[in-house]
């Protein structure tokens, strides 16, 4: 039987300012009716490309320059765009990332399904409706009738999505291509839709290529997984050999590097081990009884209008210790770090650091605070996280201008100093942001962070943004750095696998309150609260060297 | 079957137009006192002009300036300008001798005219050369509207309108004697509207009609070729937008025709923007106006001002800014209740 | 710095060209006194209002002027109008709009109902009303003209600053030890420097034409002063005559100016952004 999907060696550039970009380099797949396949790889890879060319949607830029895509034996790389537009939604369909942003903001949830179905059929109002309701009730969202007439601005995230897989399925196509769909939502929700996704294609025979950064994710709802590395393909096999048993050196890189409920630090392999690496991270023995706090939070309520984002944290952190703070999005997390980091006041709540009450110094005075620079912070996306005019060496030197006595050749020297600790090579110390990696970018937040030498250090989701591998080397990294220094950190991060490895304590917020605290290796193995047993549970079960049940 | 949009309710409109005429309140009143203020400081003495004349005694000008109120303190004098400004009293122009009130509306139809035509012919253009652009980046129709808005916006409207009279007037004579309105031997309709191309065709006056929209036609073609550079910008930049936004690639993913996604999914998104700044145009021509009224000899609300200014006769000004500055608050206010009907995403609030 | 201006400005030959223009009316205005073929305000009845011809290539006015000398002359005023006032607003909105921007709240809801007040006016009538009030110096207009664009440079300065305020790095400057204001002045502004640019360059020619609008209606210089604005309106009188050069060739001039400076707006942008060096 022939296969529904069959890319033979395609081959797919774009026209860039600096020349010709080669986004594929010859790739093949296959894919029968009804089978899921899983595409990863990290930034670069082209695993989207692979999937706007498949469907035609590729950005003006980018045209394919070779091979075939043939889709029930017709090569639609060759179709004109009024035949694609017979394929589209009606053969193939697609989900993307951002479902708000992919649906039109001022048309209603119903018109909008109602525009899809009467693409291809031949339908009344009335009747295009009635099969809207339909299909938001295939998609489990409550209330259909009523949502029927919303607005996506009305809607949660997880809840456009579902919308968005509802317009996908509305014409029954064979092939639903999703493009990181639950990239941005929280984890609670990215397994509903997850779920949701694996049992419609299921039920309704569909094929399905999901295309995502998150290993667990592909091992747990495809039936094969395609490894990508730089617009080829490297390896192809079903997720329980192809994370047990990689072949490809990549694809062990990739393996390893991604954080499991079990890895340590050690196990991340980073592609270029810095020096002192070899130490294994062993657990740090903990601040004898007696130490005095560093961080002491009682109380913390912030309230922005009538809403409380932050409704009573209370912590206590001990110097050189390392503390999670895990949430989901509306937690509260992100407005705490700012809260202990002074950037903004609180409404009520008391925080000590040293003994000393900083939480009455006001936000706008603190910087003149002596205690400014014992306390910094790590922002989580490198690409807006460093000023666009400042070179890697003014970004560094910024806070020992201001925070210390250094000049001259001791600021260069001290600025140098923080760069090597960081990894960062010292030739691209001149260099601009617009000229640097993701990782690259990540090192100099850290460098510019430790150049004041700190003693508490908190870190607002510093690896969200990076890809896996690079994700790897910046942990191993600043577990060293918090070791040299002996630093206390607060990691801030909704990913419970990264929080594990590198923190001794771990604390769960919802909505703006403490739901759980206590030595992590324990709170993971062991949750007490409900919240915490559904945020574990939803974490997508990737564990190589088990064998895995694939769902084909 | 009646979809239910709650958009659209009344009530929730009423609330909302009554909400931002609150908070335009306060920028009427700074307009007003400003106003005020800016009078005080021009140079002339009202007093002596409202005496019987330049050789009145020195006894009947005090009596005039004590008549008038010019020897209160300021304060006293801001509160009488604010009353008798809410009760319609706007002076008396010492040009025409008629109360200022009976002039603008005399000539505001003719500068109301004048926009609107002008801005009638500049939509009419510009919306869909932008679109055009917008449909096909790099084509030729998309360098000559880029080229047409960067020449657009250098050309002032005097030396447009004075070169559109050599041309159209003087070179090929298909335009009028590009004096007024109307040509000094017809007839003007009666006074229904003001606006002479509507009465003329109320009454049924094919002739009269011709020969108003002749008039017409120089000063608001002036007008509108300052303005499309702007607006076709405008268009096309944001349908440009549009189209490369993640919810038209989803259109597309999904199969609807090209009309479907151009019309209802891409222009409706991207004529947002346009009527914001369609109020904006609208509220600037007004105000210059001046320039082209003074070329073509419009008897607009501008050139009234204007000459009234050159006159030392600040009356009639007081009340052009009072006038132009409700008229903009008022444009602003129905683009915003327009837009509030039009963009779901904008709160009631 | 200048290796990346030459780059820029072999890639883009329109805005090269246009950066010429505006560097030879600049030069025009410095040295107009040189240049002017004949003098601008010496009468000459018996040649008045002759068409173009060799020796007189713009014409003469009424008057018997030669009409290219006096565009020429009239460079120089021109120019210095519009610079000083744009850089005036410039600054000063700037300044505003950032720190509005920055701060929010009552600051910035206050400066927002001025700004709403002064656009409120119609702008030939802030303008007319100013200089009315304060005689017809060129003092006067710059003032007028820099009011008029105000308002749209604390606006936009604002809105550039609301965009970048949450940013990471202007969180990692507070973290840095800097006050508000430092950040305001020496983070922010410079940040939003290249979109304020374009807005520069674009106000440039509205200046030009503002002023020359005035002084068409009279409000602005006053004759037999040499300024664009005033030979446009002195050859408006004889345009139903057929003299089409009286207001062609300054109309010309302003046109051309205001071109300039509208395209080396979009130049200047890809100059000081630093996204752009390689």
């Amino acid at each position: 039987m022939s296969p529904l999907l069959r890319i033979e060696n395609l081959s797919v550039t774009f026209a860039t300012r600096a020349g010709p970009v080669e986004a594929l380099r010859g790739i093949d797949l296959t894919l029968g009716a009804g089978q899921t396949l899983g595409i990863v790889g990290e930034s670069g890879s082209g695993k989207s490309v692979t999937a706007f060319a498949t469907t035609r949607l590729l950005d003006r830029a980018g045209r394919i320059a070779g091979g075939r895509i043939l889709f029930k034996g017709q090569d639609v790389s060759r179709l004109s765009a009024k035949e694609m537009q017979g394929l589209h939604g009606a053969a193939i369909s697609m989900i993307f990332q951002n479902p708000r942003a992919a649906l039109n903001p001022i048309r209603t949830v119903g018109l909008q399904l109602a525009d899809a179905l009467r693409a291809h059929r031949d339908l009344s109002a009335a009747a295009a409706r009635a099969r809207a309701l339909g299909l938001l009730n295939a998609v489990l969202i409550r209330d259909p009738e009523r949502r029927l007439d919303a607005y996506p601005h009305e809607l949660s995230g997880g809840m456009c999505q579902r919308v968005m897989i509802a317009l996908a399925i509305a014409c029954e196509p064979a092939l639903l291509i999703a493009d990181e769909p639950t990239t941005g939502l929280d984890v609670t929700t990215q397994k509903t839709v997850m779920d949701l996704l694996a049992r419609i294609t299921a039920e309704r025979g569909m094929a399905m290529i999901l295309i995502t950064h998150d290993l667990g994710l592909a091992a747990q709802y495809c039936g094969r997984v395609a490894v990508m590395e730089r617009g080829r393909l490297v390896e192809e096999a079903a997720p329980g050999r192809l994370f047990a048993h990689p072949q490809h050196p990549y694809t062990k890189r990739l393996v390893a590097a991604s954080p499991t409920p079990n890895s340590t630090l050690a196990d991340l392999v980073g592609e270029m081990r810095p020096a002192g690496a070899g130490i294994p991270a062993a657990a740090r023995p903990a601040p004898p009884r007696g130490t005095p706090l560093l961080l002491e939070v009682r109380d913390l309520v912030k309230r922005y209008g009538s809403a409380a984002a932050v409704d009573g944290i209370s912590l206590t952190m001990r110097p050189g210790e390392s503390l999670g703070l895990v949430g989901e999005s509306g937690s509260g997390k992100s407005t705490t770090s700012r809260l202990i980091c002074r950037l903004i006041d609180p409404s009520e709540g008391t925080i000590l650091f040293d003994g000393q009450s900083i939480g009455t110094v006001p936000a706008r005075d603190f910087h003149r605070s002596e205690l400014r620079r014992a306390i910094q912070i790590v922002f989580q996306d490198p690409n807006d996280s460093l000023n666009p005019r400042f070179s890697a060496f003014d970004s560094i030197a910024q806070p020992l201008r201001r925070l210390t006595d250094l000049r001259g050749a001791a600021l260069r020297a001290r600025v140098m100093e923080s760069a090597e600790r960081s990894g960062l090579p010292p030739n691209l110390i001149d260099r601009f942001p617009h000229q640097l990696s993701g990782g690259q970018k990540a090192r100099i937040g850290i460098a510019r962070a430790i150049a004041v030498r700190p003693r508490f250090l908190i870190l607002d989701e510093p690896t969200a943004a990076l890809d896996v591998s690079v994700q790897a080397m910046i942990l191993h990294l600043l577990d060293r750095l918090r070791r040299e220094d002996d630093l206390a950190f607060l990691f801030v991060s909704h990913d419970l696998n990264v929080v594990r490895m590198m923190c001794d304590r771990t604390i769960v917020l919802q909505n703006g309150r403490v739901v759980e605290e206590g030595a992590s290796d324990t709170l993971f193995a062991r949750p007490q609260s409900a919240y915490a047993r559904e945020l574990l549970a939803a974490i997508p079960h990737f564990e190589p060297g088990a064998s895995l049940a694939a769902t084909a | 079957m009646a979809v239910a949009d709650r958009r659209f309710s009344l009530g929730a409109t009423a609330r909302r137009a009554a909400r931002r005429l609150l908070s335009s309140a306060p920028v009427l009143f700074g307009v007003l006192v400003l106003t005020f203020l800016l009078m005080r400081v021009l140079p002339g003495d009202p007093a002596v002009f409202f005496a019987s004349g330049p050789n009145a005694g020195q006894a009947e000008i005090e009596a005039v300036r004590k008549q008038m109120g010019l020897d209160r303190p300021i304060p006293e004098q801001l509160l009488r300008y604010l009353e008798d400004v809410g009760t319609g009293q706007l002076g008396r122009s010492m040009t025409t001798g008629q109360p200022v009130v009976k002039d603008l509306r005399e000539r505001l139809p003719a500068s109301l005219e004048l926009t609107f035509a002008a801005l009638l012919i500049a939509l009419t253009l510009s919306i869909p050369l932008g679109i055009l652009a917008a449909l096909r980046p790099g084509s030729a129709i998309d360098h000559g509207v880029r080229l047409l808005c960067s020449l657009g916006v250098c050309v002032p409207t005097f030396v447009s309108g004075l070169l559109l009279i050599y041309v159209f007037y003087y070179l090929l004579g298909y335009a009028p004697d590009p004096t007024g309105r109307l040509d000094v031997f017809a007839a003007s309709p009666p006074g229904i509207t003001g606006f002479l191309i509507i009465d003329f065709a109320l009454t049924g006056d094919g002739e009269g009609w011709r020969a108003a929209a002749a008039q017409l036609v120089l000063p608001a073609v002036t007008m509108a070729l300052f303005v499309i550079a702007p607006l076709a910008r405008i268009t096309r930049a944001s349908m440009l937008a549009v189209l490369g936004s993640d919810f038209i690639r989803t259109a597309r993913s999904l199969g609807l025709s090209r009309t479907r996604i151009v019309v209802t999914y891409a222009l409706r998104n991207a004529i947002l923007p346009v009527l914001t700044i369609a109020g904006i145009v609208f509220s600037t021509m007004l105000g210059a106006n001046v320039l082209v009224e003074k070329v073509f000899s419009w008897p607009g609300v501008a050139s009234y001002a204007l000459d009234a200014l050159l006159s030392s006769d600040y009356a009639p000004v007081q009340g052009f800014v009072l006038l132009m500055a409700a008229i903009f608050v008022a444009v602003n206010l129905i683009v915003d209740l327009l837009y509030g009907l039009a963009d779901p995403r904008v709160s009631i609030s | 710095m200048l290796g990346h201006l030459g780059w820029v400005l072999r890639r883009n030959p329109l805005t090269a060209l246009a950066s010429a223009g505006a560097l030879v009316l600049c030069l025009v205005a410095a040295f107009s006194p040189w240049l002017t073929p004949y003098d601008p305000i010496a009468s000459d009845v018996p040649i008045a209002l002759q068409p173009p011809s060799a020796a007189h290539w713009a014409g003469t006015d009424q008057l018997g002027r030669d009409l290219l000398s006096r565009i020429i002359a009239a460079t120089r005023l021109d120019l210095a109008i519009a610079l000083s006032a744009v850089g005036f607003s410039f600054v000063v909105g700037a300044v505003i709009g950032s720190f509005c921007g920055y701060a929010g709240g009552k600051l910035d809801r206050a400066v927002g109902r001025l700004v709403d007040v002064l656009m409120a006016f119609p702008l030939f009538v802030l303008a007319m009303a100013m200089v009315a009030a304060l005689g017809n110096r060129v003092e006067n207009i710059v003032v007028a003209t820099a009011l008029i664009n105000l308002p749209f440079y604390i606006r936009f300065a604002r809105a550039e600053v609301n965009v970048r305020r949450d940013l990471g790095w202007v969180e990692a400057a507070r973290a840095a030890g800097e006050s508000h204001a430092a950040v305001v002045l020496r983070y922010l502004l410079p940040n939003i420097l290249p979109a304020m640019a374009v807005q520069i360059s674009l106000n440039l020619g509205w200046a030009i034409l503002n002023a020359a609008g005035l002084s068409f209606i009279g409000l602005g210089v006053r004759p037999p002063t040499p300024e664009w604005g005033i030979l446009v309106a002195e050859g408006a009188r004889f345009i139903t005559t057929g003299k089409w050069w009286l207001v062609a060739f300054p109309g010309l001039a302003l046109m051309l100016s205001v071109l300039c400076f509208n395209l080396m707006g979009d130049g200047l942008r890809d100059i000081l952004d630093p996204r752009q060096r390689t």
